[in-house]
């Protein structure tokens, strides 16, 4: 017995082999938990220091267009009002995404539906060749060439919103179109044939059917395009005009969330209420981006049942 | 028997992938009022032949197709045709149930809206005809709103039909259109055929050879691209001509 017995209850050198590769994934996945929820807790206990221990009211962070944390103001507060930063980074962002979706949309229809194999041969490299880009060089090319066009058709500076929006939008444009080209390839193709043999047109079967269908998709192909824009730092830093100031118009020098942090961090002492007043600037970007999250998650969601 | 009037006329239909010639000169015609059935075993070119006929092989890469087609008397495959057109006229009903992924209602109103029909009293009238017509409007009614998808394959497959009849077409062409579905799905499909032929040129790719008894008045065999053998589904079932017609009737091969 036994030989058989033995082998029968012991674990196999499969199992164990297995019981292996399961450790090995489980403590990988354990550490980056851990080193998530570390960076979350950082962020937030520095972040929260601002409003605990220096005690400025959340309203006054979010609704005070006063950015001096350096110094107090009349009434003997911190002036720590992130308003025009908030302002500013939702601004670009919504107007990169305005301009980017558009175009998109047409660039990702003509690779799938319109000229599958000429399209993805000629734009395939180009859309790589734009994500593989440094964001630094975008910044620069923002600040040399389209912040003079700015200035010289709208005058003022040439910083500002409009600016920051332009680099944006050629920035997130390959992420939208990337993303819409895949939800506009998983339609399935009986949708395409059922249309055309009811007598649609192909302009009509792309933007009855396939454009609707894919409509789940190419929303979470912009809330993912909005993401990459609201965290974008070094680049909308370089054309932006970094004054912390509440933007008067889409030419006026102003400050993002992320580019207050990138150009301010040097500056400050940690512990101090400058520096934790930007941890709230980080923190207020945090959120954001679990925001996005969660609405890409909720979309998503929405076009599986729709499957 | 009325003397029905020839709609379709083909004469030697010759299609090929590439170099290779799959359809090798094919006769057909198709009578008003009449359900016609193509049988054949797999691959012996029967839907292929079918989507000649809507011009769906169009949209397949490196299609060569000639002999001619005539329907009431036009040709189709003539350069000034417009094949937007043409479909409205032939309507096609595919093997798998394809609804889009809208409601019930938008789904057979599809046809009718892409005609540039914005009437919603017309609409919602030829939405519920259709739908009686397909005999699946008892099943739906009261859900028009829910997502096609989320119904049966056998109410998804008369949806499509319904959306098909709601644009009116001359011509009827099913590819196995029961073949993903269950039996009761498909006698109701087969009955609703019958009831329907009258108005129209029905033409059913299918591999049940019963089905095809059942509900044909002419059948076709086809065998490897070529057609063998064509006449009233009676006569081909009871009293073939041809040996390998009888064959494949008897199951010796399939």
């Amino acid at each position: 017995m036994n030989k058989m017995q033995q082998r029968l209850l012991h674990p196999s050198k499969a199992t164990r082999q297995d019981r292996f590769g399961k450790t090995i994934s489980l403590i990988c996945i354990g550490f980056i938990m851990i080193l998530t929820v570390s960076i979350i807790g950082f962020i937030a206990i520095h972040g929260l220091a601002t409003f605990f221990e220096n005690h400025v009211s959340v309203m006054q962070f979010i609704f005070s267009s006063n950015w001096n944390p350096g110094q107090l103001g009349k009434n003997g507060q911190p002036q720590v009002g992130a308003f025009a930063m908030i302002v500013a980074s939702f601004a670009v962002t919504l107007l990169a995404a305005i301009l980017a979706t558009p175009f998109a949309i047409a660039v990702a229809l003509y690779m799938t539906e319109l000229a599958p194999k000429r399209g993805a041969k000629m734009l395939q490299p180009v859309i790589e060749l734009l994500v593989g880009i440094p964001s630094v060089v975008y910044g620069f090319i923002g600040l040399v060439v389209i912040v003079p066009a700015i200035r010289s058709v709208f005058g003022g500076t040439g910083f500002g919103i409009l600016a920051g929006s332009i680099v944006l939008f050629v920035m997130i444009l390959p992420t939208i179109t990337s993303l819409t080209i895949d939800s506009l390839q998983q339609v399935p193709d009986h949708y395409r044939k059922a249309s055309l043999a009811l007598g649609a047109t192909k302009w009509q079967t792309i933007y009855k059917v396939i454009l609707r269908a894919a409509l789940p998709g190419i929303l979470t192909a912009i809330v993912f395009g909005m993401a990459r824009a609201f965290g974008e730092a070094l680049a909308v830093q370089m054309v932006i005009g970094n004054a912390a100031l509440t933007p008067t118009s889409l030419t006026s020098p102003t400050a993002t969330l992320t580019s207050q942090l990138t150009s301010q961090m040097g500056d400050t002492i940690m512990g101090t209420l400058p520096n934790n007043a930007l941890w709230s600037l980080a923190l207020v970007l945090l959120i954001m981006s679990v925001i996005f999250n969660l609405l890409i998650k909720v979309v998503g969601k929405r076009g599986e049942m729709k499957k | 028997m009325t003397t029905n009037e020839t709609v379709i006329t083909t004469k030697d239909v010759r299609l090929y992938y590439g170099e290779h010639e799959a359809l090798h000169g094919i006769n057909l015609d198709f009578q008003k009022s009449q359900i016609t059935a193509l049988i054949g075993p797999s691959g012996c070119g029967k839907s292929t032949y079918l989507r000649c006929l809507n011009r769906m092989n169009d949209l397949i890469h490196d299609v060569t197709i000639t002999g001619s087609f005539k329907i009431d008397g036009h040709d189709i495959y003539r350069p000034q045709q417009d094949v937007v057109s043409l479909r409205k006229k032939v309507g096609m009903v595919f093997q798998q149930p394809n609804p889009f992924p809208f409601s019930v209602y938008d789904n057979v109103a599809y046809g009718l809206r892409v005609q540039g029909i914005k009437d919603k009293k017309i609409i919602s009238q030829k939405v519920e005809e259709s739908l009686k017509q397909a005999a699946v409007w008892d099943e739906v009614k009261d859900d028009l709103t829910k997502n096609a998808l989320s119904f049966s394959g056998g109410q998804q497959q008369r949806i499509c039909i319904a959306r098909l009849l709601a644009v009116k077409p001359d011509v009827i062409l099913l590819d196995e259109p029961t073949s993903a579905l269950d039996p009761i799905s498909s006698a109701k499909i087969e009955e609703m055929l019958l009831q329907i032929k009258d108005q129209y040129t029905i033409i059913i790719v299918t591999h049940s050879m019963q089905q095809a008894s059942r509900i044909s008045d002419k059948t076709a065999f086809m065998l490897n691209g070529d057609l063998v053998e064509y006449g009233d589904t009676k006569k081909i079932f009871l009293n073939p001509e041809q040996e390998a017609t009888s064959d494949y009737l008897n199951g010796k091969f399939g």
